[in-house]
């Protein structure tokens, strides 16, 4: 029984809803559920980016330009135009994908280096436009969002909800529903992943020549998996900002690309369940490391800096190398 | 009977040098054609000309009459051309049968939608994908290691993985550049064998190769390159008693 659950593939999606789902048990306070759901909406952006980076071995330093593009489409659909969230969703989701492939096929025929410019640019060409553009994003002011709603459905964080004949709060119906986001991020990522497309965005990680001998198409599954990996980041852009109910320009920032990459290297690159982790401990360490007032950054870097060190393969794969040493010393093997 | 391959008066020049020039040859269905050389003879380059990795200089190649000198590899893996890498190209991110399922690559297709939502047709094909891996893995000598990670694998291991890999995609043709570079006595005889198995398939088989023993036993035809340009052409008995081909090699 135990044997045949470490086969399935989906059983870090089946450890992360029974988190997901527990977590209220032990949090009540309005200010942690906050902090759940945006951790909850930012990892699933990064599952998305780890698609790019992680399995198809590219990278994006401009990933919260994505992401920015998705809150202000949504926030500026239904707060001006009086559109409603889902419809803005899906078509600033769409209108990413149509960015992300334009500009996709030139700058992904560069690489290392190369290609991390290039992306860095685009995060701020976006990051620039969010700025300048005031009379429609309100420059670097930011803007209000409306809350987030279902046809006609509202979803507030000051509301009140009942779920199965439970009264819940808006903050708990936030947080189950970013949750539940997550999971099918996560399950589609992974669907993905197990598949001829999967096998052939890794074998453009793994050789690229080879994959191009047996006939992968190596530019097409690039851009593809670069369209994919920016669309989730519009999605769960939108969702943040009905969440947050304003955003300014940071979404879109440098600072904010590059800390979604951190998350990705940090919880282990290629690892869905990992660079989940990795959001988990970065979007919290801040808030553990407050009392240190001044010399909260320093200790953040030193810790980062550690980890890369002495874990260079980041946090959930080396954990997991650790227990399978630890396992096969157990049971009498030499390893 | 046309030819499979057909090689016309075909040069590439890096700068000044010119690593191959003005060669020409054939290479009909069904053979195992083998070109050999000294060092730096032009052979892997020849390879990669063939193979759409090099751009040629000049000349034509040709793949059942059609010209492919301008096509990406991944369009001539559609055409039936596969091949192997004197330095392996294998995916070391991945698992042994995960390298040979690849090169399904082109038999599997399957979408956005039956992907991410994981739809029947998906692993239907993945379950055929994977039968048809496994025994390809089994007839190139390295079933035992199916779902090993492939950096966990022996060097001779994954040179078998690698021919597995373009076996997988079905081809028409299959290039081997020096597969038997850094096997032992043994392992040289079992690819002799595997090499002879892919050509009773009616694969044909083009290699680049060293191991003199090895080519002569299971060549049908010949070329031999010398400073990039064409030595000598034929049978292995022809070659053998070439006079340019002996002092070439043994530096009459």
């Amino acid at each position: 029984m135990m044997a045949q659950f470490s086969q399935f593939r989906l059983k870090g999606l089946v450890f992360l809803a029974l988190v997901v789902f527990a977590l209220p048990l032990f949090i009540s306070n309005p200010f942690h559920y906050s902090l759940a759901t945006q951790i909850a909406l930012i990892a699933g952006a990064v599952v998305g980016l780890n698609l790019l980076v992680g399995f198809a071995g590219q990278i994006s330093l401009g990933h919260a330009g994505f992401f920015g593009i998705g809150a202000y489409f949504s926030g500026i659909m239904t707060s001006n135009y009086g559109w409603s969230a889902i419809p803005a969703l899906i078509v600033g989701a769409v209108g990413v994908a149509i960015i992300a492939w334009v500009v996709g096929r030139p700058i992904l025929r560069l690489k290392g280096h190369y290609l991390s410019m290039a992306t860095l640019a685009v995060g701020f060409i976006i990051a620039i436009i969010l700025n300048n553009e005031r009379e429609i994003t309100g420059g670097p002011d930011g803007m209000p969002v409306p809350s987030f709603d279902v046809f006609g459905w509202e979803l507030s964080v000051f509301g009140q909800y009942s779920l199965f004949g439970m009264e819940i709060s808006g903050d708990l119906a936030w947080y189950l529903f970013a949750g539940v986001v997550l999971l099918v991020a996560v399950w589609l990522a992974q669907n993905l992943i197990d598949s001829p497309i999967g096998r052939a965005l890794r074998s453009v990680h793994g050789s690229e020549v080879a994959a191009s001998v047996v006939g992968v198409n190596t530019a097409k599954y690039k851009s593809l998996v670069f369209v994919i990996s920016a669309v989730y980041a519009s999605v769960m852009g939108a969702l943040y900002g009905h969440f947050q109910g304003f955003i300014t320009p940071s979404v879109a920032s440098f600072d904010f690309s590059i800390l979604l990459i951190t998350m990705v290297v940090l919880g282990g690159m290629g690892s869905t369940i990992g660079v989940i982790i990795g959001a988990v401990v970065l979007e919290l360490l801040p808030q553990l490391l407050a009392d240190f007032q001044e010399m909260e950054m320093v200790l953040f870097g030193l810790i980062l800096m550690l980890t890369m060190i002495f874990m260079p393969k980041g946090l959930l794969p080396t954990a997991a190398n650790f227990l399978a040493k630890r396992r096969s010393k157990a049971a009498g093997g030499d390893a | 009977m046309t030819a499979l391959v057909e090689v016309n008066n075909l040069s590439k020049a890096f700068g000044g040098v010119h690593a191959v020039e003005g060669v020409s040859f054939s290479v009909e269905a069904g053979q195992v054609y083998s070109v050999i050389g000294p060092n730096g003879a032009g052979k892997t380059t020849l390879f990669n000309l063939i193979t759409g990795l090099y751009t040629p200089t000049s000349g034509e190649v040709k793949l059942n009459g059609e010209s492919i000198a301008k096509l990406q590899p991944n369009q001539l893996a559609e055409r039936g051309m596969c091949r192997t890498f004197q330095q392996m190209q294998i995916c070391m991110n991945m698992t042994a049968i995960e390298n040979v399922m690849l090169g399904r690559h082109l038999t599997l297709k399957s979408n956005l939608l039956t992907t991410l939502f994981r739809l029947p047709a998906l692993t239907r094909g993945e379950k055929a994908a994977r039968k048809t891996s496994a025994e390809l893995m089994e007839f190139v000598g390295c079933g035992e290691y199916l779902d090993t990670e492939a950096s966990a694998m022996s060097y001779g291991a994954l040179k078998r993985l690698e021919i597995a890999r373009a076996l997988a995609a079905e081809p028409k043709v299959v290039l081997l550049d020096e597969p038997a570079a850094g096997l032992n006595a043994v392992e040289t005889a079992a690819l002799e064998d595997l090499i002879r198995k892919i050509a009773e398939q009616g694969i044909t088989v083009m290699l680049v190769e060293h191991d003199m023993k090895l080519v002569m036993g299971i060549s049908d035809r010949l070329l031999v390159l010398n400073y990039g340009r064409v030595l000598a052409e034929g049978t292995p008995e022809q070659i053998r008693t070439n006079p340019d081909v002996i002092a070439a090699y043994l530096g009459g």
